[in-house]
């Protein structure tokens, strides 16, 4: 069932990766990066991570994929101008990739069959995340906070 | 006897699950969910269709008319011949559309939707999907309600779809912020993102006739007029339904569609005011728990769906009476107002707690309440005098 289930989830995120990365129509490419984050949510539940998987699904999609698709709305659209070969594309993505190829060879290699964990719950996670982790925690807070500030800031009109 | 009844629905799953003992896991599993999004889209789409008459009969008793009352007793019968209508109607799609995405937005906007009903508890041992994370998972599923309106909106290709996307949009990720701060204090209090921990956490009466709902506490009763004021604008209705001003932009996103999935359109619109009216009466109105205890003979799921009833009866007066806001106040209101009073109510309910949820505790967080309530109003004070407005034509 489970790895039926992996299989399902692994090909049409898979898929609509490639789409991401191959169609035509950028927001149609946005689109299909969406469904991508939809899989790995769904990789997140299928592992028993709900809380990851839910915060995947909340922010990726909700907020990650309509900034993608506000920011490609607002800006110029050049369908119809054929662009040469992006060598200089290939050449990052090339790098990205080894770089995460490297990690992951270099990680002790962790066995397909692990032993059962219970899952955690949200509760667990709330409670490390307010005694353990609560510096990080506001860190990340402050953070955010300043951005948002700042972006407003940007957008203000100039009092006359 | 009462048990039996707040019970039936739950045995006879548990019935039809017997009959496949000897399967293997899986198509129990598989089973157990096809019964209940079954009975879900059962209860809900027979709702839908009684609303849509119900809500046509009060507005227009509002409005001093008499309302349909030509197909069946009573026009009982007006929303089967409105489906059957709306079913051959013919479907129209622009030829400079996007057809995939035109197509693919109503399928998308009603599935999610639909989800979000999932993990409300409709009564006693009665949530279709009970996962840890319950509340989240509503928001999660919420979120993704703006993909879909972008998508008609772009898909359409037409200008008054894509302003009304870009209105909608605007509008649903400014009011998703006070709709989840105001569920905050509610998950503190009670320590869990459950829904049924939620609706556990509100059992007991006072004196056998007070419920101890969070409604009755005064960060409570706050958090929830700005969760349903959040709710109406994340439900598009009036008097927040400017991507749809039919004055304005026709009919925003949806002015495209016709036929079939105009109604999935509607469908979806009215789920969503199920799922957010279903989910204050889950965190605010002691879901599925009788008023007092004598009632509590009631099978439980009644009372959730009395509630539920109460809650949208609420949302057709609201439409009855007010009207449309412009966009610019809409945005305001959720940034100026909705978004402090928000966090006053997070910190209403922690000092509510940290004073032990006594009687104390209970005037602090009012004090605290009405205090930020009163500098708000003051601070926002435009001193803008409204005096007889002067009418200049073309000259």
């Amino acid at each position: 069932m489970s790895s039926a289930a992996f299989f399902l989830i692994a090909i049409v995120t898979l898929a609509a990766a490639l789409a991401a990365a191959t169609l035509p129509k950028l927001i149609h490419a946005a689109l299909s990066f969406a469904l991508a984050f939809v899989g790995v949510a769904a990789f997140y539940f299928l592992l028993g991570a709900e809380f990851v998987g839910l915060v995947q699904v909340f922010v990726y999609v909700g907020a990650v994929a309509v900034l993608i698709v506000f920011t490609i709305l607002l800006t110029r659209r050049d369908v119809d101008r054929e662009r040469g070969f992006n060598w200089s594309g290939v050449l990052i993505a090339l790098a990205v990739f080894a770089g995460l190829l490297w990690a992951i060879l270099k990680t002790a290699r962790v066995s397909v069959l692990a032993v059962p964990v219970a899952p955690l719950t949200v509760r667990q996670i709330g409670e490390a995340l307010m005694t353990d982790y609560v510096w990080p925690l506001q860190c990340i807070g402050v953070l955010l906070t300043a951005a948002l500030i700042g972006a407003l800031v940007l957008v203000m009109e100039e009092k006359r | 006897m009462r048990g039996f009844l707040d019970q039936i629905f739950v045995n006879a799953k548990q019935q039809i699950l017997s009959l496949f003992a000897g399967t293997p896991d899986w198509v129990g599993q598989i089973v157990s969910s096809l019964l209940s999004i079954s009975a879900l889209l059962a209860v809900f789409l027979s709702l839908f269709a009684l609303m849509s008459l119900f809500e046509r009969k009060i507005l227009a008793r509002i409005q001093n008319r008499l309302g349909p009352n030509r197909v069946g007793p009573f026009g009982l019968l007006q929303p089967a011949a409105d489906g059957i209508k709306m079913l051959i109607k013919e479907d129209i799609v622009p030829l400079r559309a996007d057809k995939v995405m035109h197509f693919l937005a109503p399928i998308l906007i009603a599935a999610t939707a639909i989800l979000a009903l999932g993990i409300i508890p409709y009564g006693r041992n009665m949530t279709p999907f009970a996962i840890d994370g319950g509340i989240l998972f509503f928001f999660a599923v919420g979120s993704t309600t703006e993909v879909a309106v972008f998508m008609a909106g772009w898909g359409s290709n037409n200008k008054f779809s894509m302003l009304g996307a870009m209105r909608a949009i605007a509008q649903m990720v400014s009011y998703e912020l006070p709709l989840i701060i105001t569920v905050l204090p509610v998950v503190m209090v009670v320590g869990s993102l459950r829904p049924d921990a939620i609706v556990a956490a509100q059992g007991g009466y006072s004196l056998g006739v007070l419920p101890h709902w969070f409604v009755f506490t005064p960060w409570g009763a706050a958090a929830f007029i700005l969760f349903f004021i959040s709710g109406l604008v994340e439900s598009n209705r009036t008097p927040f339904d400017v991507p749809e001003g039919e004055s304005e932009i026709v009919a925003g996103h949806m002015t495209e569609y016709s036929g079939f999935k105009y109604a999935t359109f509607f469908l979806a619109e009215y789920f969503g005011m199920f799922a957010v009216s279903g989910l204050a009466v889950t965190l605010f109105l002691g879901g599925w728990h009788a008023p007092i205890r004598v009632l509590e003979i009631v099978p439980s799921y009644l009372w959730f769906f009395l509630k539920l009833g109460v809650l949208l009866f609420v949302f057709i007066w609201i439409r009855g009476t007010l009207p449309r806001t412009r966009v610019d106040q809409v945005m305001n209101f959720a940034w100026k107002f909705m978004l402090p009073m928000a966090f006053t109510c997070v910190v209403a309910a922690a000092i509510w707690h940290y004073q032990g949820r006594r009687f104390a505790g209970y005037l602090w967080s009012l004090g605290l309440l009405l205090l930020v309530y009163f500098a708000l109003s003051r601070f926002l004070e435009t001193g803008k005098k409204f005096a007889p407005r002067v009418y200049r034509f073309a000259e």
